[in-house]
């Protein structure tokens, strides 16, 4: 078992490197400029969305669930067109990183306590009316921000365009610093509440017998889940099977069910994928597509293969 | 002792519990008896903390349950619901041994294991316990659950329903086990369906009837044809084996 999460970090070491130090040629410090904050990029990516998913699916004790399904990507969306709407392509393009992701940060974490907390605080058991909740917040925001991007004129709907779709060649490296000082904090955060992530899976009443503060912890993980999803979409935009993908193959790696293993376990997947993807597609199918699409692709045949396996719960 | 003073609860516009007030012994087995929908499992939840509680006062052992840390609650008593839906898919020892989290709280110690091995004997679950829970029977995983609340090793343990889906042999070992935690000084309250488990291995039943306590005290005072007819609404014939009182329910 450690084995595995040693072996992980060993291809996760060899890939970055394979991404850094493949075919620099002579002018090799401006393009190690170019990719290193890419690559820091795509490892907190990778990382934040590991955890996210992780911890959200503890949170409703079901491992079909992704923070994306259940429409926080939509809510990403429908706050990039809001803001370009509200503001104008002027306003929208002069708003400064950091407070846009600021805004960003704050709205997603306020609009997921609002929506799920409620929901999951009160320990329900149903599931088909949280995940009924949140397809329809998805359908609302969708719908939403296909309005405003119709009232909204053409210039404007291609910067919102370009803001919602996914991609890592486009990581904004001036962002890196808060984001990965927040991100990195989350995850540690989440690492050390393993233990209680473990009870918190167990049901709010088994939970609760045990002595665990159940609601607390709730919101807590909720606001964890809100911000690492803020992070990951402010940085390549929204990714909907992605975190699936790396919830699935972390279970199915590590064959446990403690958080302690199951989150590194989440972390090295997720970077793995992303790394070796993106050298893949920069060096050999020369940016051809975007790494989301092929991503998204699989993670939608592992979505199937799922619920055909009757893993769904 | 459990002192509840006052309780009402409502779900929605629905009255389940009307104003309260029982005390459950200490160092006995008591059981909760009672008709469908008499509010015996909201009484439980209650006084395990399982939902918050809207009016009076509920104290376990002098410790108030809205003011005690769930923590310390945790060590002073133990609650099994009817139904539990677990998020992570887990061997039976594994859940077993989530009993002890109030101990050690991640930090699993040389007494937890002996602990969990102790519960995993008294519910002979040994041979399961590398079995994932989904692959058991739904007694078999009933025993899992009970198996972990006995881990939990509190001197109060509060079971909803633990009989059902036990076939008979085991609904008796269970009851029998309760009557031996209580000779090791632990107190057991527990809800059950079938009248007849109550009446033999009880030292003390509260029989509840819509939202109230219709009846209190030893089985010989309960269950009689005319308190139990009452309570449930039709004639019952009660005989008397071995000095404990029978319900013929069935007849």
């Amino acid at each position: 078992m450690d084995r595995r999460l040693t072996a992980l970090t060993g291809a996760l070491v060899v890939a970055c490197a394979a991404y850094l130090f493949w075919g620099l040629g002579p002018r090799w410090q401006f393009i190690l400029g170019l990719r290193a904050p890419k690559l820091a990029g795509m490892l907190l990516v990778g990382a934040a969305i590991a955890v996210a998913t992780m911890v959200f699916q503890t949170l409703c004790r079901n491992r079909v669930l992704t923070p994306q399904i259940m429409g926080f990507d939509a809510l990403y969306i429908l706050m990039q067109t809001a803001l370009v709407a509200g503001l104008g392509v002027g306003g929208y393009a002069g708003l400064s990183l950091s407070a846009k992701f600021g805004i960003e940060v704050v709205f997603m974490t306020l609009a997921a306590l609002m929506l799920f907390g409620t929901l999951l605080g009160r320990g329900t058991q149903d599931i088909a009316r949280l995940v009924l909740t949140g397809v329809i917040f998805g359908v609302m925001f969708r719908s939403f921000s296909g309005f405003l991007a119709r009232i909204i004129d053409p210039n404007a709907f291609a910067v919102v365009q370009a803001a919602s779709f996914a991609s890592f060649t486009a990581i904004e490296p001036a962002l890196l610093p808060v984001t990965g000082a927040l991100c990195i904090g989350t995850i540690g955060v989440a690492l050390w509440m393993a233990p209680r992530l473990d009870v918190l899976a167990l049901g709010q009443p088994i939970a609760v017998s045990l002595g665990l503060a159940h609601d607390r912890l709730v919101i807590v993980a909720l606001i964890m889940v809100a911000v690492l999803v803020s992070v990951a979409t402010a940085l390549v935009g929204p990714i909907a099977f992605f975190g699936l993908l790396v919830s699935g193959l972390a279970h199915e790696l590590t064959g446990s069910a403690r958080h302690a293993r199951l989150l590194p376990m989440a972390i090295l997947v997720g970077c793995l994928m992303l790394v070796i993807g993106q050298t893949l597609f920069e060096r050999f199918l020369g940016l051809q597509s975007t790494l989301s699409v092929v991503i998204e692709f699989a993670g939608g045949v592992f979505f199937l293969w799922l619920l055909l396996k009757g893993r769904m719960r | 002792m459990i002192c509840v003073e006052g309780v009402s609860h409502s779900i929605g516009k629905t009255e389940i519990l009307h104003d309260i007030s029982v005390e459950i012994p200490k160092g006995k087995v008591t059981a909760l008896v009672g008709p469908n929908g008499a509010g015996k499992s909201t009484l439980l939840s209650l006084i395990g903390r399982l939902m918050p509680l809207q009016s009076g006062r509920i104290s376990v052992d002098g410790a108030d349950t809205v003011q005690t840390p769930s923590r310390d609650l945790a060590r002073l008593m133990a609650i099994l619901s009817q139904t539990n839906t677990l998020g992570s898919r887990l061997r039976v020892r594994e859940l077993v041994a989530f009993g002890r989290w109030p101990h050690h709280q991640g930090r699993p110690t040389a007494e937890d294991v002996q602990q969990v091995n102790d519960a995993l004997v008294a519910l002979d679950l040994i041979a399961l316990g590398d079995r994932f829970l989904e692959a058991l029977s739904g007694g078999q995983r009933q025993r899992a659950f009970i198996a972990m609340a006995l881990a939990q090793g509190a001197d109060w343990l509060l079971l909803d329903e633990p009989l059902a889906a036990l076939d008979m042999a085991f609904a008796r070992r269970i009851m029998a086990q309760l009557v031996t935690l209580r000779a090791a000084g632990r107190s057991v309250v527990v809800v059950v369906h079938d009248i007849n488990h109550a009446a033999v291995w009880a030292d003390h039943i509260v029989a509840m009837k819509a939202g109230r306590i219709a009846a209190e005290g030893p089985p010989q005072a309960v269950c009689t044809s005319k308190v139990l007819g009452d309570i449930y609404g039709m004639d019952l014939r009660v005989t008397e084996i071995d000095g404990k009182p029978l319900v013929l329910h069935h007849l």
